[in-house]
């Protein structure tokens, strides 16, 4: 083991290298380059075997991955932003196919208008496909988040595919420094892909991902897939157990952060929590009992685990990277749906909007929507869903708009 | 290369693949997988696209006594990637022995070939992936009801282009784009010719690198003619030159069955229904001349060399 200073992205292609992928369909879109570069590199100079490929779009890398892992070999590939909903058709599709593999997205908003900075809303719409999802709020997390998948996705109770999920700048190019296990104890806990019956070979004609006629099949198939995604939620634990046992690092499905004695909290996924966390420590300074709710696994969706963790608490503000339109946020939608009907559940479920294709969340922010929900339970109403934005951002679009007019304006009295 | 198919009698006398698909009575695409798959045998996995011939497996039935996969319409040629290349990979690490090996097929219709997988067909050809693609091309998107599609021929009525015109675009060359890749094989086939199709998969399966296939594909229910009429049509679309068997290989272009004396187009435009309004009420005599002159334009650069 050593420690070295990563990026997200080069802590991802470790985490492929050390779980010996042997095949990575590519194909670039910014903030995911570096991931595949350095794997390209890599191939290149004989550090690691395994081949890989750069298909012409998205849509096909993601049915190479999906054939290739249907063919019996450890696929992994990677994505941002467009690619990933370019691809979309065939996520469900491999997902249909029950084939295991490890897609990370670099987490980036979505066009329009076109950007390349961080949101969720990108790996939000692959929420329904049959991949599981992983977030990622550490670079470390995302090299240990690889290795772990590879077990998850592979394990004979799931056999679906894996997102493992890190935010676009804010992770992908900051460098943090990396504990890099050796590559024996990751061989040790990762043993190598066990196609199992999902093969094509001569000998053993095999028809896949054929038609069905009629409900009944269909909602057989779409039921399995769903139960054992399920499967997850348990076997994400004793995953991470042995985890924790080969390497001493600890991921809970959700983390808590100061929440055993917390009448409040947050809860929040990504490298933002990292600033939630922040602003906990402050907001406690300050005398508040508030705590930060960080949902790594986000599929299978751990409703237990919220349920016990927000038993008792008054109030909590969910704070989610991304806007379903005409809705609002997802995760507070998902936590709603979990958590209500249950017992001792907190009576303020107050829903945020922020951090939208790369907007910072200052800690003023986080102090404000701590108020917010404070005053809230103390009223007894939930408050209307609040899109973060300041006067001072307000003012700074209506002179680009001032500028735009100008310059518009100028043009006319040329013609 | 494998020259065992010289006469027809040198062709399998019983087909590979199984009978009572869902397929259509009389389908031109079908007959032409029949005589493809005896030649390729059952070492194979075909990579399906969206089409009629996704219906050939239906779980849990397949016809097939080798290996298949249906992906989407646009990717086939993406998926075959990652199935040659898994294999590859495999066979490297000695997981896998040469007998487990598969030859990896494409199999689509016109839509997917001539339109959505396109991008796709040319990412597999410029990596110079090792597969044969069989296009099954029955001028139209059939299994949907044959709408127009990028391979429906000027004038024929379809589902979507019913006026007196009949459809108003043109046929896309297919055959060149495909050839522009410079892969190791292109060909057209018809299932009506089976020592021509016989002949050139044999060839295919000999060689490395992209084998792209094109077989066109009379369609008793698209076309609107009597299922018992495929073989005919079949026959009349190489008579009349509308269907040019050719093939491209070492960057040549081969004519390989040049009709002797070509038979005017009506004789093939009017067994289909897709047709009649060239001739019912009237004649439409500018039309017909339009078509008869581009076929014959065709062939007379080719005569002249």
């Amino acid at each position: 083991m050593k420690r070295k200073l990563l990026t997200g992205n080069g802590a991802a292609a470790w985490g492929a290298r050390l779980a010996k992928a042997d095949y990575i369909p590519a194909f670039p879109i910014t903030p995911q380059t570096e991931i595949i570069e350095t794997l390209a590199k890599w191939i290149d100079t004989d550090e690691m075997e395994g081949r890989l490929v750069t298909l012409e779009s998205e849509h096909s890398m993601i049915t190479a991955a999906g054939t290739a892992a249907s063919t019996g070999v450890r696929v992994f590939t990677a994505t941002s932003s467009q690619g990933l909903l370019y691809a979309m058709e065939m996520l469900y599709t491999v997902a249909g196919w029950r084939a295991p593999l490890v897609l990370v997205n670099v987490s980036r908003g979505l066009s329009a208008p076109i950007t390349l900075e961080a949101d969720h809303n990108d790996v939000m719409a692959a929420r329904d496909s049959g991949f599981l999802q992983i977030h990622c709020s550490t670079c470390q997390e995302v090299l240990d988040g690889v290795i772990m998948a590879y077990r998850i996705s592979e394990d004979q109770k799931i056999r679906l595919p894996i997102i493992v999920n890190l935010d676009g700048f804010y992770l992908s190019f900051t460098r943090e420094p990396v504990e890099l296990p050796d590559k024996e104890a990751v061989d040790a806990f990762l043993p190598p892909f066990d196609a199992g019956n999902i093969k094509l070979r001569a000998n053993m004609p095999e028809s896949q991902a054929v038609v069905v006629l009629g409900g009944s099949p269909y909602s057989y198939f779409r039921y399995e897939m769903h139960l054992a995604e399920m499967n997850g939620l348990n076997i994400y634990e004793s995953v991470a157990g042995e985890f924790k046992k080969h390497f001493g690092r600890e991921y809970a499905s959700v983390e808590s952060y100061r929440t055993d004695d917390a009448e409040y909290l947050f809860v929040m996924m990504g490298s933002f929590a990292t600033k939630a966390k922040e602003a906990v420590d402050r907001l406690r300074d300050a005398g508040w009992t508030i705590g930060l709710l960080r949902p790594r696994l986000f599929r299978p969706f751990p409703a237990p685990t919220f349920q016990k963790l927000c038993r008792g608490k008054k109030a909590v503000a969910v704070i989610d990277q991304n806007l379903s339109m005409g809705k609002g946020g997802i995760l507070h939608g998902e936590l709603a749906s979990a958590l209500y009907g249950h017992n001792e559940m907190p009576t303020i479920l107050a829903s945020f909007i922020g951090g939208l294709g790369g907007r910072d969340i200052s800690t003023e922010e986080f102090f404000e929507m701590a108020n917010v929900i404070k005053r809230s339970f103390e009223e007894g109403s939930t408050p209307p869903p609040r899109l973060l934005y300041t006067d001072e951002e307000l003012r700074e679009i209506r002179k680009l708009q001032t500028i735009a007019n100008v310059e518009r304006n100028s043009l006319k009295g040329e013609q | 290369m494998n020259e065992n198919i010289k006469k027809l009698k040198d062709l399998p006398s019983t087909h590979l693949m199984g009978t009572g698909t869902p397929m259509c009575a009389g389908c031109g695409g079908l007959e032409a997988l029949h005589q493809v798959y005896d030649i390729l045998g059952k070492n194979t996995v075909i990579i399906n696209a969206a089409g009629c011939m996704t219906l050939l497996s239906v779980y849990p039935f397949t016809p097939f006594s080798g290996s298949w996969i249906y992906t989407a319409m646009a990717s086939a040629p993406a998926g075959a990637q990652g199935v040659r290349d898994a294999l590859d990979i495999l066979r490297k690490k000695g997981s896998i022995t040469e007998e487990e090996d598969l030859q990896v097929v494409v199999l689509t219709g016109d839509g997917s070939a001539y339109g959505m997988g396109m991008s796709a067909t040319s990412g597999a050809m410029d990596r110079d992936l090792d597969f044969i693609y069989l296009c099954y091309d029955n001028e139209g998107y059939g299994n949907t009801g044959q709408q127009y599609s990028q391979a429906t021929p000027h004038a024929a009525q379809t589902a979507t282009s019913k006026s007196a015109l009949g459809f108003t675009g043109y046929k896309k060359d297919l055959f060149s784009i495909w050839a522009a890749h410079k892969p190791a094989y292109v060909a057209t086939v018809i299932g009506s010719e089976p020592l021509d199709l016989a002949k050139k998969i044999e060839k295919a399966k000999g060689l490395k690198g992209p084998k792209m296939i094109i077989a066109l594909s009379p369609c008793p229910t698209g076309w609107d003619f009597d299922p018992s009429k495929t073989v005919d049509i079949g026959k009349l679309a190489v008579k009349t030159g509308i269907w040019p068997l050719k093939e491209y290989i070492d960057g040549k272009v081969i004519h390989t069955k040049i009709p002797k004396k070509r038979l005017n187009i009506e004789a093939y435009l009017k067994e289909q229904g897709r047709f009649s309004h060239l001739f019912e009420p009237t004649r439409n005599e500018s039309l017909l001349a339009e078509l008869q002159k581009k076929v014959d334009t065709y062939w007379e650069e080719i005569e002249n060399g």
